[in-house]
Protein backbone atom coordinates (compact mmCIF):
# COMPACT_ATOMS: atom_id res chain seq x y z
CA UNK A 1 0.00 0.00 0.00
CA UNK A 2 2.88 2.19 -0.57
CA UNK A 3 1.45 4.47 -3.39
CA UNK A 4 -2.81 4.99 -2.24
CA UNK A 5 -3.37 7.10 -4.73
CA UNK A 6 -3.00 4.05 -7.43
CA UNK A 7 -5.22 2.43 -5.85
CA UNK A 8 -8.05 5.10 -5.31
CA UNK A 9 -7.92 5.93 -8.60
CA UNK A 10 -8.41 2.22 -9.59
CA UNK A 11 -11.02 2.01 -7.45
CA UNK A 12 -12.52 5.29 -8.90
CA UNK A 13 -12.35 3.89 -12.61
CA UNK A 14 -13.86 0.46 -11.30
CA UNK A 15 -16.80 2.34 -9.36
CA UNK A 16 -17.21 4.57 -12.72
CA UNK A 17 -17.46 1.40 -15.10
CA UNK A 18 -20.04 0.12 -12.75
CA UNK A 19 -22.30 3.09 -13.16
CA UNK A 20 -22.05 3.45 -16.84
CA UNK A 21 -22.38 -0.23 -17.54
CA UNK A 22 -25.53 -0.22 -14.93
CA UNK A 23 -27.01 3.01 -16.73
CA UNK A 24 -26.63 1.65 -20.34
CA UNK A 25 -27.26 -1.84 -20.18
CA UNK A 26 -30.75 -3.17 -20.58
CA UNK A 27 -29.96 -6.90 -19.97
CA UNK A 28 -30.78 -7.45 -16.00
CA UNK A 29 -27.63 -9.94 -15.49
CA UNK A 30 -25.66 -7.05 -17.04
CA UNK A 31 -26.74 -4.71 -14.78
CA UNK A 32 -26.64 -6.72 -11.86
CA UNK A 33 -22.66 -7.44 -13.00
CA UNK A 34 -22.33 -3.76 -13.15
CA UNK A 35 -23.76 -3.62 -8.85
CA UNK A 36 -20.95 -6.05 -8.13
CA UNK A 37 -18.05 -4.03 -9.64
CA UNK A 38 -18.83 -0.99 -8.10
CA UNK A 39 -19.08 -3.02 -4.80
CA UNK A 40 -15.55 -4.20 -5.56
CA UNK A 41 -14.66 -0.70 -5.84
CA UNK A 42 -15.78 0.24 -2.62
CA UNK A 43 -14.21 -2.20 -0.74
CA UNK A 44 -11.14 -1.54 -2.60
CA UNK A 45 -11.28 2.19 -0.79
CA UNK A 46 -12.78 0.55 2.30
CA UNK A 47 -9.24 -1.45 2.28
CA UNK A 48 -6.91 1.50 1.12
CA UNK A 49 -8.15 4.36 3.12
CA UNK A 50 -8.06 2.43 6.13
CA UNK A 51 -4.41 1.86 5.48
CA UNK A 52 -3.78 5.17 5.61
CA UNK A 53 -5.28 5.97 9.56
CA UNK A 54 -1.73 4.81 10.56
CA UNK A 55 0.25 3.30 8.19
CA UNK A 56 -0.34 -0.46 9.22
CA UNK A 57 -3.04 -2.53 8.51
CA UNK A 58 -5.94 -2.28 10.37
CA UNK A 59 -8.22 -4.99 11.65
CA UNK A 60 -11.40 -3.54 11.78
CA UNK A 61 -11.53 -2.52 8.12
CA UNK A 62 -10.85 -5.94 7.01
CA UNK A 63 -13.49 -7.59 8.72
CA UNK A 64 -15.46 -4.35 7.47
CA UNK A 65 -14.95 -5.53 3.83
CA UNK A 66 -15.40 -9.21 4.64
CA UNK A 67 -18.78 -8.18 6.14
CA UNK A 68 -19.56 -6.09 3.03
CA UNK A 69 -19.08 -9.12 0.63
CA UNK A 70 -21.09 -11.44 2.54
CA UNK A 71 -23.73 -8.60 2.58
CA UNK A 72 -23.00 -8.35 -0.94
CA UNK A 73 -23.38 -12.18 -1.74
CA UNK A 74 -26.54 -12.26 0.37
CA UNK A 75 -27.79 -9.50 -1.79
CA UNK A 76 -26.80 -10.23 -5.22
CA UNK A 77 -28.57 -14.11 -4.04
CA UNK A 78 -31.46 -12.18 -3.64
CA UNK A 79 -31.35 -9.91 -6.69
CA UNK A 80 -30.45 -13.36 -9.21
CA UNK A 81 -33.43 -15.21 -7.66
CA UNK A 82 -36.14 -12.09 -8.09
CA UNK A 83 -34.80 -11.67 -11.70
CA UNK A 84 -34.93 -15.61 -12.17
CA UNK A 85 -38.64 -15.55 -11.30
CA UNK A 86 -39.61 -12.29 -13.09
CA UNK A 87 -38.43 -13.99 -16.09
CA UNK A 88 -40.30 -17.37 -15.08
CA UNK A 89 -43.61 -14.85 -14.57
CA UNK A 90 -43.16 -12.23 -17.29
CA UNK A 91 -40.99 -13.94 -19.98
CA UNK A 92 -38.75 -10.95 -20.22
CA UNK A 93 -35.25 -10.52 -18.60
CA UNK A 94 -35.16 -6.92 -18.71
CA UNK A 95 -36.93 -4.10 -17.35
CA UNK A 96 -39.51 -2.00 -19.98
CA UNK A 97 -38.82 1.84 -19.43
CA UNK A 98 -42.72 2.48 -20.28
CA UNK A 99 -43.71 -0.22 -17.87
CA UNK A 100 -42.61 1.88 -14.73
CA UNK A 101 -45.70 3.86 -13.77
CA UNK A 102 -47.88 0.44 -12.98
CA UNK A 103 -51.36 2.44 -14.69
CA UNK B 1 -32.26 -3.93 32.28
CA UNK B 2 -32.03 -1.64 29.59
CA UNK B 3 -29.87 -3.25 27.67
CA UNK B 4 -31.96 -6.51 28.21
CA UNK B 5 -35.17 -4.48 26.57
CA UNK B 6 -33.33 -2.86 23.79
CA UNK B 7 -32.03 -6.17 22.78
CA UNK B 8 -35.92 -7.66 22.87
CA UNK B 9 -36.58 -4.78 20.46
CA UNK B 10 -34.49 -6.27 17.76
CA UNK B 11 -33.64 -9.81 18.52
CA UNK B 12 -37.76 -11.20 19.49
CA UNK B 13 -39.04 -10.29 15.74
CA UNK B 14 -35.73 -11.84 14.15
CA UNK B 15 -35.59 -15.14 16.20
CA UNK B 16 -39.74 -15.33 15.70
CA UNK B 17 -38.67 -15.04 11.95
CA UNK B 18 -36.51 -17.89 11.44
CA UNK B 19 -39.39 -20.20 14.35
CA UNK B 20 -41.83 -19.00 11.55
CA UNK B 21 -39.76 -20.50 9.01
CA UNK B 22 -39.17 -23.66 10.60
CA UNK B 23 -42.51 -24.35 12.85
CA UNK B 24 -45.09 -26.01 10.87
CA UNK B 25 -48.72 -25.16 10.25
CA UNK B 26 -50.51 -23.55 13.01
CA UNK B 27 -47.74 -23.01 15.61
CA UNK B 28 -46.52 -20.18 13.62
CA UNK B 29 -49.46 -18.40 14.55
CA UNK B 30 -47.55 -18.43 17.85
CA UNK B 31 -43.96 -17.32 16.65
CA UNK B 32 -45.59 -14.12 14.92
CA UNK B 33 -47.77 -13.67 18.40
CA UNK B 34 -44.21 -13.91 20.11
CA UNK B 35 -42.52 -11.76 17.33
CA UNK B 36 -44.82 -8.94 18.09
CA UNK B 37 -46.90 -8.89 20.85
CA UNK B 38 -44.01 -8.21 23.78
CA UNK B 39 -42.77 -5.32 21.58
CA UNK B 40 -44.69 -2.06 22.91
CA UNK B 41 -44.57 -3.62 26.65
CA UNK B 42 -40.62 -3.23 26.25
CA UNK B 43 -41.30 -0.32 24.43
CA UNK B 44 -43.74 1.29 27.11
CA UNK B 45 -40.89 0.51 29.77
CA UNK B 46 -38.01 2.17 27.84
CA UNK B 47 -39.65 5.15 27.07
CA UNK B 48 -40.28 5.31 30.82
CA UNK B 49 -36.52 4.87 31.27
CA UNK B 50 -35.80 7.57 28.34
CA UNK B 51 -38.08 10.17 29.93
CA UNK B 52 -36.08 9.90 33.17
CA UNK B 53 -32.32 9.63 31.27
CA UNK B 54 -33.05 11.90 28.56
CA UNK B 55 -30.95 9.71 25.80
CA UNK B 56 -30.23 5.95 26.35
CA UNK B 57 -26.90 4.13 25.26
CA UNK B 58 -25.43 1.09 25.34
CA UNK B 59 -22.52 -0.84 23.83
CA UNK B 60 -23.51 -4.40 22.88
CA UNK B 61 -22.08 -6.78 24.14
CA UNK B 62 -20.27 -4.75 25.97
CA UNK B 63 -17.60 -3.39 23.16
CA UNK B 64 -17.25 -0.16 23.74
CA UNK B 65 -16.63 2.39 20.37
CA UNK B 66 -14.94 2.92 18.28
CA UNK B 67 -14.27 -1.04 18.14
CA UNK B 68 -17.95 -2.00 19.21
CA UNK B 69 -21.67 -1.54 17.98
CA UNK B 70 -23.04 1.67 20.24
CA UNK B 71 -27.52 1.24 20.59
CA UNK B 72 -28.18 4.73 21.00
CA UNK B 73 -32.19 5.74 21.87
CA UNK B 74 -33.16 9.44 21.57
CA UNK B 75 -36.24 11.00 21.82
CA UNK B 76 -36.37 10.97 18.11
CA UNK B 77 -35.52 7.13 17.53
CA UNK B 78 -38.30 6.31 20.41
CA UNK B 79 -40.78 8.33 18.10
CA UNK B 80 -39.71 6.23 15.57
CA UNK B 81 -39.68 2.68 17.33
CA UNK B 82 -43.23 3.38 18.08
CA UNK B 83 -44.53 4.07 15.36
CA UNK B 84 -43.00 0.92 13.86
CA UNK B 85 -44.43 -0.81 16.65
CA UNK B 86 -47.67 -0.10 16.04
CA UNK B 87 -47.52 -0.56 12.01
CA UNK B 88 -45.92 -3.55 12.59
CA UNK B 89 -48.81 -4.42 15.04
CA UNK B 90 -52.04 -2.73 13.34
CA UNK B 91 -51.60 -3.26 9.95
CA UNK B 92 -49.69 -7.07 10.64
CA UNK B 93 -53.45 -7.49 12.16
CA UNK B 94 -54.95 -6.22 8.62
CA UNK B 95 -52.33 -9.06 7.21
CA UNK B 96 -53.45 -11.88 9.20
CA UNK B 97 -56.73 -11.87 7.19
CA UNK B 98 -55.27 -12.23 4.29
CA UNK B 99 -52.23 -13.91 5.09
CA UNK B 100 -52.63 -17.03 7.16
CA UNK B 101 -49.93 -18.00 8.85
CA UNK B 102 -50.68 -21.87 8.50
CA UNK B 103 -51.46 -21.17 4.69
CA UNK B 104 -48.45 -21.21 2.17
CA UNK B 105 -48.72 -16.99 1.71
CA UNK B 106 -48.86 -16.90 5.14
CA UNK B 107 -45.21 -19.39 5.46
CA UNK B 108 -44.06 -16.63 2.55
CA UNK B 109 -45.52 -13.48 4.12
CA UNK B 110 -45.01 -13.52 8.14
CA UNK B 111 -40.95 -14.26 8.34
CA UNK B 112 -40.12 -11.25 6.37
CA UNK B 113 -42.53 -9.00 8.48
CA UNK B 114 -41.29 -9.93 11.03
CA UNK B 115 -37.85 -9.49 9.72
CA UNK B 116 -38.72 -5.98 8.54
CA UNK B 117 -39.94 -4.64 11.91
CA UNK B 118 -36.77 -6.28 13.60
CA UNK B 119 -34.27 -4.78 11.44
CA UNK B 120 -36.00 -1.70 11.39
CA UNK B 121 -35.73 -1.76 14.89
CA UNK B 122 -32.00 -2.07 14.72
CA UNK B 123 -31.56 0.65 12.65
CA UNK B 124 -33.00 3.36 14.66
CA UNK B 125 -31.10 2.34 17.62
CA UNK B 126 -28.04 2.14 15.95
CA UNK B 127 -25.26 4.27 15.74
CA UNK B 128 -22.51 3.19 14.00
CA UNK B 129 -22.12 4.00 10.48
CA UNK B 130 -21.57 0.72 9.00
CA UNK B 131 -23.96 -0.94 10.98
CA UNK B 132 -26.62 1.34 9.65
CA UNK B 133 -25.41 -0.27 6.27
CA UNK B 134 -26.41 -3.52 7.25
CA UNK B 135 -29.87 -2.55 8.81
CA UNK B 136 -30.50 -0.70 6.04
CA UNK B 137 -29.68 -3.42 3.35
CA UNK B 138 -31.71 -5.82 5.87
CA UNK B 139 -34.73 -3.79 5.95
CA UNK B 140 -34.51 -3.09 2.39
CA UNK B 141 -34.39 -6.95 1.29
CA UNK B 142 -36.99 -7.78 3.94
CA UNK B 143 -39.23 -5.04 2.34
CA UNK B 144 -38.76 -6.04 -1.74
CA UNK B 145 -39.60 -9.68 -0.77
CA UNK B 146 -42.97 -8.70 0.83
CA UNK B 147 -43.01 -6.60 -2.31
CA UNK B 148 -43.12 -9.51 -4.42
CA UNK B 149 -45.03 -12.45 -2.14
CA UNK B 150 -48.17 -11.99 -4.21
CA UNK B 151 -45.53 -12.81 -7.01
CA UNK B 152 -47.73 -10.64 -9.37
CA UNK B 153 -45.41 -9.96 -12.55
CA UNK B 154 -46.29 -5.59 -12.19
CA UNK B 155 -45.25 -5.94 -8.27
CA UNK B 156 -42.08 -8.67 -9.50
CA UNK B 157 -41.20 -5.69 -12.24
CA UNK B 158 -41.60 -2.60 -9.42
CA UNK B 159 -39.51 -4.55 -7.38
CA UNK B 160 -36.43 -5.53 -9.55
CA UNK B 161 -36.21 -1.45 -10.29
CA UNK B 162 -36.64 -0.90 -6.49
CA UNK B 163 -33.98 -3.62 -6.08
CA UNK B 164 -31.30 -1.59 -8.75
CA UNK B 165 -31.36 1.57 -7.56
CA UNK B 166 -31.82 0.31 -3.36
CA UNK B 167 -28.51 -1.76 -4.22
CA UNK B 168 -26.96 1.34 -5.69
CA UNK B 169 -28.23 4.03 -3.14
CA UNK B 170 -26.43 1.38 -0.67
CA UNK B 171 -22.98 1.50 -2.78
CA UNK B 172 -23.22 5.05 -2.57
CA UNK B 173 -23.91 5.36 0.95
CA UNK B 174 -21.08 2.52 1.74
CA UNK B 175 -18.27 4.61 -0.33
CA UNK B 176 -19.42 8.15 1.83
CA UNK B 177 -19.01 5.52 4.80
CA UNK B 178 -15.32 4.22 4.01
CA UNK B 179 -14.23 8.01 3.39
CA UNK B 180 -15.17 8.86 7.12
CA UNK B 181 -13.80 5.65 8.75
CA UNK B 182 -10.72 6.81 6.59
CA UNK B 183 -10.65 10.86 8.12
CA UNK B 184 -11.89 9.52 11.07
CA UNK B 185 -10.70 5.86 12.33
CA UNK B 186 -14.08 5.94 13.63
CA UNK B 187 -17.54 4.53 12.49
CA UNK B 188 -19.41 5.54 15.46
CA UNK B 189 -21.76 8.13 14.05
CA UNK B 190 -21.36 10.43 17.60
CA UNK B 191 -17.48 10.42 18.03
CA UNK B 192 -17.23 10.74 14.25
CA UNK B 193 -19.32 14.05 14.37
CA UNK B 194 -16.40 15.25 16.57
CA UNK B 195 -13.62 14.43 14.48
CA UNK B 196 -14.65 14.48 10.72
CA UNK B 197 -13.34 18.18 9.15
CA UNK B 198 -15.72 20.17 6.94
CA UNK B 199 -13.17 19.95 4.23
CA UNK B 200 -13.45 18.66 0.99
CA UNK B 201 -13.03 14.74 2.02
CA UNK B 202 -15.85 15.75 4.68
CA UNK B 203 -18.02 17.06 1.98
CA UNK B 204 -17.75 14.58 -0.84
CA UNK B 205 -18.76 11.86 2.12
CA UNK B 206 -21.75 13.65 3.50
CA UNK B 207 -22.77 14.31 -0.33
CA UNK B 208 -21.95 10.73 -0.77
CA UNK B 209 -23.90 8.76 2.01
CA UNK B 210 -27.01 11.94 1.03
CA UNK B 211 -27.34 10.88 -2.45
CA UNK B 212 -27.36 7.45 -1.49
CA UNK B 213 -29.74 7.27 0.92
CA UNK B 214 -31.97 9.59 -0.84
CA UNK B 215 -32.29 7.19 -3.96
CA UNK B 216 -33.85 5.31 -0.74
CA UNK B 217 -35.87 7.67 0.55
CA UNK B 218 -37.60 8.44 -2.72
CA UNK B 219 -37.14 12.11 -2.66
CA UNK B 220 -37.72 13.75 -5.77
CA UNK B 221 -35.77 13.91 -8.44
CA UNK B 222 -34.80 10.40 -7.63
CA UNK B 223 -38.49 9.04 -7.17
CA UNK B 224 -38.97 7.41 -10.00
CA UNK B 225 -39.26 3.97 -8.14
CA UNK B 226 -41.67 4.41 -5.90
CA UNK B 227 -45.12 4.97 -7.23
CA UNK B 228 -44.79 1.42 -9.35
CA UNK B 229 -43.57 -0.38 -5.77
CA UNK B 230 -46.05 1.05 -3.33
CA UNK B 231 -49.12 1.41 -6.07
CA UNK B 232 -48.98 -2.41 -6.77
CA UNK B 233 -47.66 -3.74 -3.58
CA UNK B 234 -49.83 -6.23 -1.04
CA UNK B 235 -52.25 -3.70 1.11
CA UNK B 236 -50.00 -3.81 3.84
CA UNK B 237 -47.24 -4.17 2.65
CA UNK B 238 -47.94 -0.83 0.47
CA UNK B 239 -49.13 -0.08 4.14
CA UNK B 240 -45.45 -0.34 6.21
CA UNK B 241 -43.51 0.62 2.65
CA UNK B 242 -44.92 4.06 2.85
CA UNK B 243 -45.33 4.55 6.23
CA UNK B 244 -41.49 3.39 7.52
CA UNK B 245 -39.43 2.08 5.21
CA UNK B 246 -39.01 5.24 3.32
CA UNK B 247 -38.99 6.98 6.27
CA UNK B 248 -36.30 5.42 7.82
CA UNK B 249 -34.01 6.80 4.88
CA UNK B 250 -35.03 10.41 5.15
CA UNK B 251 -34.39 9.46 9.30
CA UNK B 252 -30.66 8.77 8.24
CA UNK B 253 -30.46 11.89 6.64
CA UNK B 254 -31.75 13.68 9.54
CA UNK B 255 -28.99 11.93 11.72
CA UNK B 256 -26.23 12.60 9.44
CA UNK B 257 -27.02 16.35 8.34
CA UNK B 258 -27.74 17.43 12.06
CA UNK B 259 -25.72 15.30 14.25
CA UNK B 260 -22.86 14.54 12.33
CA UNK B 261 -22.50 17.43 10.24
CA UNK B 262 -24.37 19.40 12.37
CA UNK B 263 -21.66 22.30 13.44
CA UNK B 264 -21.11 22.73 9.90
CA UNK B 265 -22.74 25.82 8.16
CA UNK B 266 -23.37 25.01 4.77
CA UNK B 267 -26.57 27.08 4.13
CA UNK B 268 -26.18 26.03 0.46
CA UNK B 269 -26.58 22.30 1.05
CA UNK B 270 -29.62 23.20 3.07
CA UNK B 271 -31.12 25.35 0.95
CA UNK B 272 -30.57 22.69 -1.69
CA UNK B 273 -32.47 19.88 0.39
CA UNK B 274 -35.53 22.06 0.90
CA UNK B 275 -35.56 23.02 -2.47
CA UNK B 276 -35.65 18.76 -3.33
CA UNK B 277 -38.59 19.09 -0.97
CA UNK B 278 -40.75 21.74 -2.18
CA UNK B 279 -40.10 19.68 -5.42
CA UNK B 280 -41.23 16.71 -4.21
CA UNK B 281 -44.49 18.66 -2.81
CA UNK B 282 -45.35 20.10 -6.11
CA UNK B 283 -44.41 17.50 -8.47
CA UNK B 284 -45.97 14.52 -6.22
CA UNK B 285 -48.92 16.11 -6.02
CA UNK B 286 -49.42 16.95 -9.52
CA UNK B 287 -48.91 13.42 -10.47
CA UNK B 288 -51.47 12.41 -7.66
CA UNK B 289 -53.79 14.80 -9.41
CA UNK B 290 -54.05 12.99 -12.77
CA UNK B 291 -53.70 9.51 -11.52
CA UNK B 292 -56.38 6.85 -12.36
CA UNK B 293 -55.69 4.13 -9.86
CA UNK B 294 -56.59 5.16 -5.92
CA UNK B 295 -53.44 3.20 -4.94
CA UNK B 296 -51.40 5.26 -7.18
CA UNK B 297 -52.75 8.32 -6.37
CA UNK B 298 -52.16 7.48 -2.80
CA UNK B 299 -48.21 6.45 -3.88
CA UNK B 300 -47.48 9.77 -5.56
CA UNK B 301 -49.15 11.51 -2.08
CA UNK B 302 -46.45 9.59 -0.17
CA UNK B 303 -44.09 11.03 -2.96
CA UNK B 304 -45.55 14.23 -2.22
CA UNK B 305 -45.76 14.46 1.55
CA UNK B 306 -42.39 13.14 2.01
CA UNK B 307 -41.03 16.20 0.61
CA UNK B 308 -42.83 17.73 3.88
CA UNK B 309 -40.07 15.76 6.27
CA UNK B 310 -36.95 17.66 4.03
CA UNK B 311 -38.35 21.01 4.87
CA UNK B 312 -36.46 20.71 8.18
CA UNK B 313 -33.35 21.27 6.35
CA UNK B 314 -34.11 25.17 5.39
CA UNK B 315 -36.41 26.07 8.34
CA UNK B 316 -33.63 24.20 10.60
CA UNK B 317 -34.61 25.30 14.40
CA UNK B 318 -36.46 22.98 17.30
CA UNK B 319 -39.93 23.69 16.35
CA UNK B 320 -39.11 22.78 12.77
CA UNK B 321 -37.71 19.64 13.90
CA UNK B 322 -40.71 18.95 16.27
CA UNK B 323 -43.17 19.48 13.29
CA UNK B 324 -41.31 17.38 10.63
CA UNK B 325 -41.45 14.32 12.89
CA UNK B 326 -44.72 14.94 13.89
CA UNK B 327 -45.23 15.20 10.25
CA UNK B 328 -43.46 12.14 9.85
CA UNK B 329 -45.40 10.19 12.33
CA UNK B 330 -49.28 11.00 11.72
CA UNK B 331 -48.03 10.38 8.09
CA UNK B 332 -47.07 6.84 9.13
CA UNK B 333 -50.46 6.71 10.29
CA UNK B 334 -52.91 8.27 7.83
CA UNK B 335 -50.88 7.20 4.84
CA UNK B 336 -51.26 3.36 6.55
CA UNK B 337 -54.81 3.94 7.05
CA UNK B 338 -55.16 4.74 3.40
CA UNK B 339 -53.17 2.15 1.89
CA UNK B 340 -55.91 -0.35 3.53
CA UNK B 341 -58.29 1.58 3.10
CA UNK B 342 -57.75 1.11 -0.63
CA UNK B 343 -56.43 -2.62 -0.73
CA UNK B 344 -59.73 -2.79 1.09
CA UNK B 345 -61.31 -0.98 -1.98
CA UNK B 346 -59.36 -3.13 -4.22
CA UNK B 347 -60.33 -7.15 -2.93
CA UNK B 348 -63.93 -6.65 -2.41
CA UNK B 349 -64.33 -4.70 -5.63
CA UNK B 350 -61.95 -5.92 -7.32
CA UNK B 351 -60.70 -3.29 -8.84
CA UNK B 352 -58.99 0.05 -7.99
CA UNK B 353 -59.93 1.92 -11.40
CA UNK B 354 -60.81 5.23 -9.97
CA UNK B 355 -63.72 4.89 -13.11
CA UNK B 356 -64.87 1.94 -11.88
CA UNK B 357 -65.54 2.93 -8.56
CA UNK B 358 -68.43 5.05 -8.59
CA UNK B 359 -71.03 4.77 -5.85
CA UNK B 360 -68.56 2.77 -4.07
CA UNK B 361 -69.55 4.79 -0.65
CA UNK B 362 -72.98 2.65 -0.23
CA UNK B 363 -71.23 -0.54 -0.94
CA UNK B 364 -68.10 -0.29 1.46
CA UNK B 365 -68.84 2.93 3.41
CA UNK B 366 -66.52 1.95 6.28
CA UNK B 367 -63.26 2.21 3.69
CA UNK B 368 -64.52 5.25 2.18
CA UNK B 369 -64.83 6.89 5.50
CA UNK B 370 -61.60 6.09 6.64
CA UNK B 371 -60.25 7.51 3.43
CA UNK B 372 -61.68 10.74 4.43
CA UNK B 373 -60.86 10.57 7.53
CA UNK B 374 -57.08 9.38 6.58
CA UNK B 375 -57.54 12.27 4.25
CA UNK B 376 -58.33 14.77 6.96
CA UNK B 377 -54.52 14.18 8.45
CA UNK B 378 -52.96 14.28 5.27
CA UNK B 379 -54.65 17.44 4.07
CA UNK B 380 -53.45 19.30 7.63
CA UNK B 381 -56.98 19.97 8.37
CA UNK B 382 -57.48 20.17 12.22
CA UNK B 383 -57.86 18.38 14.60
CA UNK B 384 -55.59 15.66 13.26
CA UNK B 385 -52.09 15.27 13.58
CA UNK B 386 -51.36 16.76 10.07
CA UNK B 387 -52.57 19.82 11.41
CA UNK B 388 -50.07 20.06 14.17
CA UNK B 389 -47.27 19.36 11.66
CA UNK B 390 -48.31 21.68 8.96
CA UNK B 391 -49.29 24.63 11.44
CA UNK B 392 -45.82 24.54 13.33
CA UNK B 393 -44.03 24.24 9.95
CA UNK B 394 -45.97 27.53 8.47
CA UNK B 395 -45.51 28.86 11.89
CA UNK B 396 -41.41 28.33 11.78
CA UNK B 397 -41.56 29.79 8.25
CA UNK B 398 -43.41 32.99 8.91
CA UNK B 399 -41.19 33.60 12.10
CA UNK B 400 -37.93 33.17 9.64
CA UNK B 401 -39.70 34.99 6.82
CA UNK B 402 -38.93 32.36 4.20
CA UNK B 403 -42.03 33.18 1.88
CA UNK B 404 -41.14 30.85 -0.64
CA UNK B 405 -41.38 27.79 1.97
CA UNK B 406 -44.67 29.20 3.32
CA UNK B 407 -45.67 29.03 -0.22
CA UNK B 408 -44.89 25.36 -0.82
CA UNK B 409 -46.55 24.33 2.25
CA UNK B 410 -49.76 26.35 1.13
CA UNK B 411 -49.58 25.00 -2.49
CA UNK B 412 -49.31 21.72 -1.27
CA UNK B 413 -51.82 21.53 1.18
CA UNK B 414 -54.28 23.04 -1.45
CA UNK B 415 -52.68 20.32 -4.21
CA UNK B 416 -53.62 17.32 -1.54
CA UNK B 417 -57.39 19.09 -1.27
CA UNK B 418 -57.69 18.56 -4.72
CA UNK B 419 -56.08 15.14 -5.31
CA UNK B 420 -58.55 13.61 -2.30
CA UNK B 421 -61.56 15.41 -2.98
CA UNK B 422 -61.32 14.02 -6.81
CA UNK B 423 -60.85 10.68 -5.28
CA UNK B 424 -63.95 11.20 -2.52
CA UNK B 425 -66.32 13.08 -5.19
CA UNK B 426 -65.97 9.91 -7.41
CA UNK B 427 -66.37 7.88 -4.13
CA UNK B 428 -69.56 8.97 -3.03
CA UNK B 429 -70.71 9.50 -6.80
CA UNK B 430 -74.21 8.41 -7.96
CA UNK B 431 -73.37 4.60 -9.35
CA UNK B 432 -74.62 4.14 -12.82
CA UNK B 433 -75.01 0.43 -11.76
CA UNK B 434 -74.56 -1.22 -8.68
CA UNK B 435 -74.25 -5.17 -8.47
CA UNK B 436 -74.99 -5.92 -5.07
CA UNK B 437 -71.47 -7.42 -3.32
CA UNK B 438 -71.67 -10.71 -1.51
CA UNK B 439 -72.06 -9.98 2.17
CA UNK B 440 -68.89 -9.40 4.20
CA UNK B 441 -67.44 -11.84 6.55
CA UNK B 442 -65.72 -11.34 9.75
CA UNK B 443 -61.89 -10.94 8.05
CA UNK B 444 -63.52 -8.31 6.22
CA UNK B 445 -65.32 -6.31 8.98
CA UNK B 446 -61.24 -6.92 10.92
CA UNK B 447 -59.63 -5.27 7.83
CA UNK B 448 -61.90 -2.71 7.49
CA UNK B 449 -61.93 -1.91 11.40
CA UNK B 450 -57.86 -1.94 11.28
CA UNK B 451 -57.65 0.52 8.67
CA UNK B 452 -60.68 3.24 10.75
CA UNK B 453 -58.43 2.39 13.49
CA UNK B 454 -55.33 3.73 11.90
CA UNK B 455 -56.72 6.50 10.51
CA UNK B 456 -58.60 7.44 14.23
CA UNK B 457 -54.99 7.20 15.64
CA UNK B 458 -53.83 9.91 13.23
CA UNK B 459 -56.64 12.22 13.86
CA UNK B 460 -55.89 11.17 17.61
CA UNK B 461 -52.28 12.59 17.46
CA UNK B 462 -53.94 16.03 17.05
CA UNK B 463 -55.13 16.00 20.62
CA UNK B 464 -52.15 14.97 22.30
CA UNK B 465 -49.05 16.43 20.58
CA UNK B 466 -47.74 17.64 23.77
CA UNK B 467 -46.06 14.69 25.30
CA UNK B 468 -44.70 13.49 21.85
CA UNK B 469 -43.59 17.23 20.99
CA UNK B 470 -41.84 17.39 24.53
CA UNK B 471 -39.99 13.72 24.32
CA UNK B 472 -38.79 14.77 20.45
CA UNK B 473 -37.23 18.32 21.69
CA UNK B 474 -34.98 16.12 24.10
CA UNK B 475 -33.72 14.31 21.30
CA UNK B 476 -32.98 18.37 19.10
CA UNK B 477 -28.99 18.52 18.83
CA UNK B 478 -28.31 22.42 17.83
CA UNK B 479 -29.39 24.37 20.73
CA UNK B 480 -32.45 26.50 21.19
CA UNK B 481 -34.55 29.00 18.84
CA UNK B 482 -32.63 29.63 15.69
Amino acid sequence: MNHPEIWMLAAAGLFGLGLYSLIIARHLLRQLIAIKIMGSAVFLVLVVTAGLVDGSLDGIAQALVLTGIVIAVAAIAFALALVVSLAETTGSISLNPDDDDGR
Amino acid sequence: MVAEALACLVLVPVVAACLALVLPGRWRWLAVAAGLLPLPLAMAWLTGELGREGLITVAVAGFEAPLGIVWRLDGLSAVLVWLNIIIALLVGLHAAAHYPADKLNGFRFWPLWLLLSGAMNALLLSADLFNLFVTLELVTLAAIGLLVVDRKPQAMRAAVRYLLLALLGSLFYLLGVALVYGQTGTLDLYQAAGVLQPDLLGHTALVLMTVGLLVKAAIFPLHGWLPAAHGNAPGPVSAVLSAMVVKVAVYLVWRLWLWLAGDWAIPAGLTMLGLLGALAIVYGSLQALVQQRVKMIVAYSTVAQLGYLMLLFPLLGLVAFQATSYHLLSHGLAKAAMFLAAANLLTRLGTDQLGDLRGADRRMPLDVFTLALAGVSILGLPPSGGFIAKWLMLQTALAQGGWLWVGVILVGGLLAAAYLFRVLAVLCARPVACPELPVSGKADQLTSLVALGLALAALAAGFVPAPVLKLLATAWPLGGAP
